[in-house]
């Protein structure tokens, strides 16, 4: 078996408002910084798992991102899958 | 005969299920049974409801991981049955969640909590849950929601209005809702969910009885 770190990014898609990031956009500004344009807010996962191959893994983790993580009506998703212990 | 049963799902985290079945069986002498979340059995239910509340804590997404539990699954069958399945608030979310209702709810644009009445506009011309009375077709419902701004895309919402599933509009819209949508129907017509809360409208004395043709209709 090897060890597996995988990194999810849950975001919300593009024509989805996200009045949270909005919020903070607006504390940016505040605090004196100019020029941003758009922020908006996601969620990073981080996976420890195990298994025999890569590939194995990121069907896992496809699978993970379908059923669970992410609702596709409102959100988008991403990872990467790193092997640990070459 | 056996009395009409309707179950009540108690998840972790639930906290308008003893409102529900107080409107059930103190307002409308509805008999109610509790079903918590991790049981499949629904031998002797003939309707259910999903209440209120924050079930696993609104991990993840609100009624994200509701989804997976035991009852939940069971409810496939007891849908195509058609058995009637009611989601208020959090069992609206879960329903979609589920993929029994299209759509999405996510964080209400103010992103603040909202615990008021609101005027709704019943919009379904033959949806059995709310009664469309030509002359007055406004009713009054509280909501109570943090995350009750209803997503679809455009193609969603005009399945949803070719099929009349529209049940229920925002007067003046709190959430910022897709197209004021506070209510709808999948296409057979025996699921409902909606944001507002009709359980806590079936008595004069804490402000409305709006709810109770709503509670009744799991009945039909």
């Amino acid at each position: 078996m090897n060890q597996f770190e995988a990194k999810v990014f849950v975001r919300l898609r593009p024509s989805v408002l996200d009045p949270a990031g909005e919020a903070i956009k607006s504390a940016a500004n505040k605090l004196g910084v100019d020029g941003i344009s758009s922020l908006r807010i996601g969620k990073l996962i981080e996976i420890n798992i195990e298994g025999n191959k890569e590939k194995d893994i990121e069907q896992n983790i496809e699978l993970l991102c379908d059923r669970l993580f992410a609702n596709q009506v409102i959100e988008n998703y991403d990872y990467f899958v790193k092997r640990l212990d070459d | 005969m056996t009395k009409f049963t309707v179950g009540i799902v108690v998840f972790p985290g639930s906290n308008c299920d003893r409102d529900v079945a107080w409107a059930l069986n103190g307002c409308l002498d509805i008999k109610s049974k509790f079903l918590w979340h991790e049981s499949s059995d629904l031998t002797g239910i003939d309707a259910i409801v999903l209440p209120g509340g924050f079930s696993y804590g609104d991990y993840l997404r609100c009624g994200a991981v509701a989804r997976f539990s035991p009852l939940i699954n069971s409810l496939n069958e007891f849908i195509r049955s058609g058995r009637k399945v009611l989601g208020i608030c959090n069992g609206f979310q879960i329903l979609t969640e589920s993929g029994f209702l299209p759509g999405a709810l996510s964080a209400n644009k103010n992103l603040n909590f909202i615990c008021k009445d609101v005027k709704l506009k019943i919009s379904s011309i033959n949806c059995d849950w709310v009664q469309n009375d030509k002359k007055n077709n406004e009713i009054v419902l509280p909501i109570a929601h943090g995350e009750g701004r209803y997503f679809c895309e455009e193609d969603t919402y005009k399945q949803l209005v070719d099929n009349d599933l529209i049940a229920l509009e925002y007067l003046q819209n709190p959430n910022g809702s897709s197209w004021n949508i506070a209510g709808i129907t999948n296409k057979k017509g025996n699921v409902f969910g909606l944001m507002p809360h009709p359980e806590r409208a079936c008595d004069p004395s804490i402000g409305g009885v709006d709810g109770i043709y709503i509670l009744k209709a799991l009945l039909s």
